[in-house]
């Protein structure tokens, strides 16, 4: 038998379960357990199938009905002192079922009562006439409403510090400076030894930076003689022809 | 009709919620007995199906509502679409109208499913609440139903909630809709039901 089955309609493995078992019009008290647990996972198979998300809770009542179905393989050794183990492995089963039905009924029967805004109209209230008759006795709030208020209150409270990292400012001009200095004192300069052993990540990114800028200033000029080899800075102006104003933390446009 | 009999239906008509007859008697500083002829006979005057709207008694006071026959004419008068429950938060609605104090985990084995979703919906929409915690290892919260859900259903208390069936078979499937249960109308011949009064504790 094949089942044609959209599983938008089922709420859980046990609605499920009802329908396959409504369907094939088994009698509760004698649910043919090797029919229903084919039917159960290929409609799990299904769903793998359509690539959808099986959900634990199906799985879960696969496995209940291939155990009980494997237990009802099983001979029935019959102990006089186990008086309260059920001989029938489907029992809580057919309990669960059956429960889950009394409530799927009593939700419809919860549905067809005329509800506000549905079938029954109130007068409408606007808030400045709440204020007056009435607002004494609304006194009564729930954990709950208690909870979910402190909880909406907290969120629009200032946000606690609770540590507060202290950024270093470096400055761009800094690092020029520093590196004209030091290709004043030595003339050249290899890429690698610009950035010192043990400089925070922060300091690299700004000395990187700083060298662009004199780059771009063409006060610095890069070379590299051959791929892979050592990549050498070296000034290109004379220490005389520098604009000290040009190198002022402002005219980087870092702030 | 005297003042108090016509000052009792203008509080009810002027006020926003429910008009309990304890806040009655607070207005009039009188006692439940003296009031009660005069909502008697308010009641006579504003029957359902008669004016339009009628003298409800809804979560413990009173309140005038309209007929739930002219929800058609009504309907027009809301912008906004009419509330719809998902089939999730029907289920979880009935368990826990019927079982309360109800925790979590109990739903969740009636169910079969995660149930903490639904639960938060059903408490942000004000129809459930707290009632404590649960004396067992881990101390579950227990549910229960709200004012809200009284007035929301138009139920004068849990005790008028509509009767929980026993079952001991199953309903058959009916063709129209598969998966969901129906019970109006058709003959049940699979069905025994007996009547059992809901737990209002």
């Amino acid at each position: 038998m094949t089942i044609e089955i959209s599983l938008h309609n089922f709420d859980g493995p046990l609605d499920l379960l009802l329908h396959l078992i409504k369907t094939n019009e088994m009698d509760i008290a004698d649910i043919q357990m090797v029919e229903i647990t084919e039917q159960y996972l290929s409609v799990i198979e299904h769903m793998k199938q359509l690539n959808l998300d099986v959900a634990g809770e199906f799985l879960l009542m696969a496995a209940t009905l291939i155990h009980i179905k494997s237990r009802m393989l099983l001979p029935v050794i019959e102990e006089p002192d186990s008086e309260e183990d059920e001989l029938d492995p489907r029992a809580e089963l057919v309990r669960r079922l059956l429960e889950y039905q009394r409530y799927k009924d009593a939700a419809n029967s919860l549905d067809r009562l005329p509800c506000l805004k549905r079938e029954v109209f109130l007068r409408q209230f606007v808030e400045s006439d709440v204020a007056g008759v009435g607002a004494e006795e609304d006194l009564s709030i729930g954990i709950y409403q208690l909870a979910a208020a402190f909880h909406q209150l907290l969120r629009h409270s200032q946000v606690e510090f609770i540590h507060e990292v202290v950024r270093e400012q470096l400055s761009v001009a800094d690092f020029v400076h520093k590196i004209l200095d030091q290709l004043g004192r030595c003339g050249q300069q290899s890429f690698t030894d610009l950035f010192p052993h043990g400089a925070t990540r922060q300091e690299m990114v700004v000395t990187f930076l700083a060298m662009l800028e004199l780059v771009k200033m063409r006060m610095v000029k890069i070379s590299q003689s051959v791929e892979f080899q050592p990549i050498w800075l070296r000034l290109a102006v004379s220490a005389t022809e520098m604009d000290p104003a040009s190198l002022d933390e402002g005219a980087f446009g870092y702030g | 009709m005297d003042e108090r009999c016509r000052a009792v239906a203008a509080l009810i008509f002027a006020a926003e919620g429910p008009l309990s007859l304890d806040r009655l008697c607070q207005f009039f500083e009188c006692s439940r007995a003296d009031l009660r002829p005069a909502i008697a006979q308010l009641q006579e005057l504003y029957p359902p199906r008669k004016s339009g709207f009628y003298l409800a008694e809804v979560a413990g006071g009173y309140q005038f509502r309209t007929d739930s026959d002219l929800a058609t004419w009504l309907g027009k008068l809301n912008r906004e679409r009419p509330f719809r429950f998902s089939q999730a938060a029907l289920e979880t609605l009935a368990m826990v109208a019927y079982r309360q104090p109800v925790t979590r985990g109990e739903i969740e084995y009636l169910r079969g499913v995660d149930s903490g979703g639904v639960l938060k919906t059903l408490l942000d929409k004000g129809f459930l609440r707290i009632l404590g915690k649960k004396d067992v290892p881990g101390r579950p919260l227990m549910y229960g139903t709200s004012k809200h859900f009284l007035e929301f259903f138009g139920l004068k208390d849990l005790s008028a909630l509509p009767t929980l069936k026993e079952f001991s078979a199953l309903e058959p499937v009916p063709d129209s809709e598969p998966g969901r249960v129906e019970t109006e109308g058709e003959a049940r011949p699979l069905l025994i039901s007996n009547e059992v009064e809901p737990t209002t504790e």
